[in-house]
């Protein structure tokens, strides 16, 4: 992948406010890519674990079109395993924060199956409408 | 009468309240055979499902800490069986606790009082190991769940981050193992053991989940189990349904470790898919 660097992103508000949503330093992370060694959704994921916070370290405002953010299932294995400190579960959240303020929702109850619906335990159906419904 | 001395505040959530009730049940039905008295926290709503990672809003933390604050008026430690829940609450608990600027806002905005941070959230398996010890569950064994290779699932959110949960160790977790030994069950670890089934991802990405709770399964499975037991009611949901379209005789069924208790102290009628296997032996 071809990107084009701004030394103004690097610092801009696009990493601030993932800084300020997350509650994480960006730059804590070092790529040492455990995050996506134990990921278990990493084959669902267009963009790597890695990748997505090293694309955000460097603001880059194409982490909010990938699909990374929106399979991540929030189960913390990168979260425990990170050297560094990096809980990148929240990265996550901040960059779907974004995404859904942009007004890019992904999960819309009017669009799940039905008989998944009623028959789905309610905390599936909860847990999902308040990662990814405006 | 006899006399309880253990005495808890339970809360069942939305989940063991509607879909999971037999996960409710049977957990009733072990505590109260250990003398544990579960006392439904008065008032109690939806935890919220998720825990809020995002920094911004305390309005999301308004779910949890409104059942905090029930505990807290009952006085007792708030015991939970859902993992989702249990962690849920735990960690609301401890956020609360370590942002008290976060937790001031939030007790501007609820009416019931205000969170002091002293409600110890409790999961089941760790009052069963920590308060009352894996002899005392083992007396109560009538019929010993002798032979049955049971892989302990423990998932995603039951121990994750291990710092807050304060459970047990994520990569190499020993709760649900115990559980089963003292139970007369064999135990087998396998791979995929405190991986994550799909979560609700089942409702925002269903064929990736099923990807990954047939992974979690299959895992199991060539370990020689011959059932999973979790503690987790939508783990539970999800690996089932991975195997809906397996002819029955090739599923391999999914336990809570509540019905597995149950099978042991003789409650038949909690057992759930334990008894079959029970019955097999």
């Amino acid at each position: 992948m071809r990107v084009t660097l701004d030394p103004e992103a690097l610092h801009g508000p696009f990493v601030r406010e993932i800084e300020a949503i997350s509650e994480q330093n960006l730059l804590k992370c070092n790529q040492c890519g455990r995050c996506s060694a134990g990921c278990p959704v990493v084959e669902e994921m267009d963009l790597l674990p890695n990748q997505i916070i090293r694309l955000a370290q460097l603001g880059l405002e194409t982490v909010i079109d990938s699909q990374t953010p929106w399979m991540c299932a929030s189960c913390l294995m990168c979260q425990s395993r990170c050297p560094k400190g990096v809980d990148l579960p929240r990265v996550m959240e901040a960059v779907r924060q974004i995404a859904l303020r942009r007004g890019d929702s992904r999960v819309l109850a009017g669009r799940v199956d039905g008989s998944l619906l009623a028959s789905a335990p309610q905390m599936a159906v909860i847990g999902a409408l308040r990662r990814g419904e405006r | 009468m006899t006399s309880t001395e253990r005495v808890y505040g339970y809360f069942p959530g939305c989940t063991l309240a509607t879909t999971a009730v037999d996960y409710d049940a049977s957990g009733r039905a072990v505590a109260a055979a250990l003398d544990l008295e579960l006392r439904e926290v008065p008032d109690w709503n939806c935890c919220g499902a998720s825990f809020p990672l995002s920094a911004e809003n305390v309005m999301n933390f308004i779910a949890p800490a409104r059942t905090l604050i029930a505990a807290q008026r009952e006085g007792q430690d708030l015991a939970t069986l859902c993992a989702v829940c249990f962690h849920v609450l735990k960690r609301s608990d401890s956020y609360l606790r370590t942002h008290p600027e976060a937790a001031d806002r939030l007790n501007a905005f609820v009416t019931e009082g205000d969170y002091d941070g002293r409600v110890k959230v409790r999961h089941l398996l760790g009052i069963l190991r920590d308060d009352l010890g894996w002899e005392v569950v083992r007396r109560h064994v009538a019929a010993p769940l002798q032979g049955l290779r049971a892989a302990p699932y423990y998932g995603c959110l039951l121990l994750r981050p291990e710092a807050e949960m304060e459970l047990d160790n994520p990569e190499a977790p020993k709760v649900l193992h115990n559980l089963l030994l003292a139970l007369g069950a064999e135990p087998v670890g396998f791979a995929r053991q405190a991986e994550c089934c799909g979560s609700t991802l089942l409702v925002s990405a269903p064929e990736a989940n099923q990807r990954l709770s047939t992974a979690v399964i299959e895992s199991a499975r060539s370990a020689g189990a011959m059932i999973v037991v979790t503690a987790c009611p939508l783990c539970k949901f999800n690996l089932d349904r991975a195997q809906e379209g397996l002819p029955a005789a090739e599923r391999l069924p999914v336990a809570y470790f509540t019905q597995a208790m149950a099978a042991a102290f003789g409650l038949a009628e909690h057992a759930g898919p334990v008894s079959p296997l029970q019955a097999a032996a």
